[in-house]
């Protein structure tokens, strides 16, 4: 099996090695930019990481591309920080978090912000803002009419920032995992690429930030995304970022990190609470979510079962697309089950 | 768990057929919508319907599109998921597509990851497999 990130029928990567002096010059660079620790065990990440730029910048190994950055070339410099602290991303990444979100999260935030009809959600490391806009097409179909939505993505990357603003993706990123039935509903094609809609646009702003440092001018959020990016940092940097996220985040908000991550030990002031399929953090104080209620057509169940059986008044009407008289299929992302066909009537 | 990849290029069904080998489908191939057709009447026989269908769309004699309009409009076929798998990429095609009754739609190229998250998303590949 060929490396499942190269695209089928390209060519593949240039063999790339590293010399341990440069590894230990790479790690140390990393962490004065970005407070970013990649220990040996993380060497993969500077192996896969940098593969791209040696091949783009048409280096014949990652040692000259590491040369060409420890001789003082900042451009090389700021492109290997930029690869090697990135957030790998695509969208509805694991669909676990979205599933919790859609069913259980924003519906309980529709009954508790009922006055202020205003939720905010921070997606941390949004790299080039697939997490954000996910959020955003999600709170389209689940927050009442006359609702504001204020995403905001931060990244460590002035590049990021500036890609996750444009809301321009390849034909590669929006392979990855977004529903057909979301690109055609929420993208137009401009060339070689995909522009998101500017309704999605108006629901997010990014800026640049760095989890390492004191959080200034965020505000305080409903939803806090924190996913696949703890890993990167030591105990007490992880300590420390979960006790800074607690302070901006509202007293009854919610935290998600990225599944295979623990916080054990490490989140004083939160607490562990299941949402459909996923476990998230909530402030110690904030009132437990209790059984969930459950919304006619609703997925609510933490298993691709009961997901099925629950799209079944759907499905029922799917041989036949032209006859499918249920509201337009793309308003609804049902994660870990079969979409009904796009139905075009009255569209 | 059977998949049919329907693609005229040889070299494509392989690929496609490997990715899909090591997400735990067995797969059976056909190059057009015809010998498509003919090999789901067979496994439709021997009882043993694919659970996925990967679909390029331009081939000859009967194209994906035509394809997935006639696997829709046989009852026996309706649990049937269909992919189209192609390098038309154009918003309206896309459309077309899904309007004609695929399920989803991965545009080449594509990696084996892309393929798995689609998978993934229409539940016919667990969360933890190939993540």
């Amino acid at each position: 099996m060929p490396d499942p990130r190269t695209p089928a029928g390209a060519a593949p990567a240039r063999a790339v090695a590293m010399t341990p002096a440069d590894a230990l010059w790479l790690r140390d660079l990393v962490r004065r930019r970005s407070a970013i620790v990649l220990d040996e065990s993380k060497q993969y990440l500077l192996d896969t990481r940098l593969a791209p730029l040696v091949r783009s910048g048409g280096y014949d190994s990652v040692g000259e591309l590491v040369a060409k950055a420890r001789g003082g070339d900042r451009h090389v410099v700021g492109l290997i920080v930029d690869a090697m602290t990135t957030n790998e991303t695509s969208w509805f990444r694991d669909t676990g978090p979205f599933e919790a979100l859609r069913t259980v999260v924003l519906p309980a935030l529709v009954r508790e912000r009922a006055a202020e009809r205003r939720v905010r959600i921070w997606s941390a490391a949004c790299s080039s803002g697939q997490e954000a806009y996910s959020i955003a097409m999600i709170c389209t179909e689940v927050l009442p009419p006359g609702w504001s939505v204020e995403i905001v993505g931060t990244d460590l990357s002035p590049a990021m920032v500036e890609r996750a603003s444009q809301g321009r993706f390849s034909q590669l990123e929006v392979n990855r995992g977004l529903p057909a039935q979301h690109l055609v509903r929420w993208f137009t094609r401009d060339g070689s690429h995909w522009q998101v809609s500017p309704q999605l646009k108006a629901m997010t702003r990014f800026r640049e930030g760095n989890l390492a440092v004191p959080f200034t001018d965020l505000g305080r959020f409903d939803v806090v995304m924190l996913r696949n990016v703890l890993i990167y940092f030591d105990g007490d940097t992880k300590t420390d970022i979960l006790r800074r996220t607690r302070g901006v985040t509202r007293p009854d908000g919610f935290l998600f990190l990225g599944a295979a991550e623990t916080a054990l030990g490490m989140d004083v002031g939160w607490y562990r609470e299941q949402a459909a399929s996923t476990s998230l953090l909530r402030p110690e104080g904030a009132a437990p979510l209790g059984p969930v209620r459950t919304r006619p057509g609703a997925v609510t169940g933490a298993t691709g079962a009961t997901a099925r059986t629950s799209t079944t008044a759907t499905t029922a009407t799917r041989p036949s697309p032209a006859r499918a008289t249920a509201p337009a299929p793309t308003t609804s992302f049902v994660p870990r089950s079969r979409p009904a066909p796009l139905s075009l009537g009255g569209r | 768990m059977h998949a049919l990849v329907v693609d005229d290029s040889r070299a494509m069904r392989r690929i496609v057929a490997g990715i899909l080998t090591t997400l735990h489908f067995d797969p059976v191939e056909a190059d057009n919508g015809v010998t498509a057709l003919a090999e789901l009447d067979r496994l439709t026989a021997a009882d043993d319907l694919p659970a996925l269908a990967c679909i390029d769309w331009n081939m000859p004699v009967m194209d994906g599109l035509e394809l997935i309009s006639a696997i829709r409009a046989d009852r026996r076929w309706r649990d049937i998921t269909l992919m189209m798998v192609t390098t038309e990429s154009e918003h309206g095609q896309i459309v077309r597509a899904l309007a004609a009754g695929a399920h989803e739609y991965l545009i080449k190229p594509f990696t084996a990851d892309a393929m798995a998250d689609k998978l993934r998303y229409l539940g016919l590949v667990p969360a933890e497999v190939g993540a």
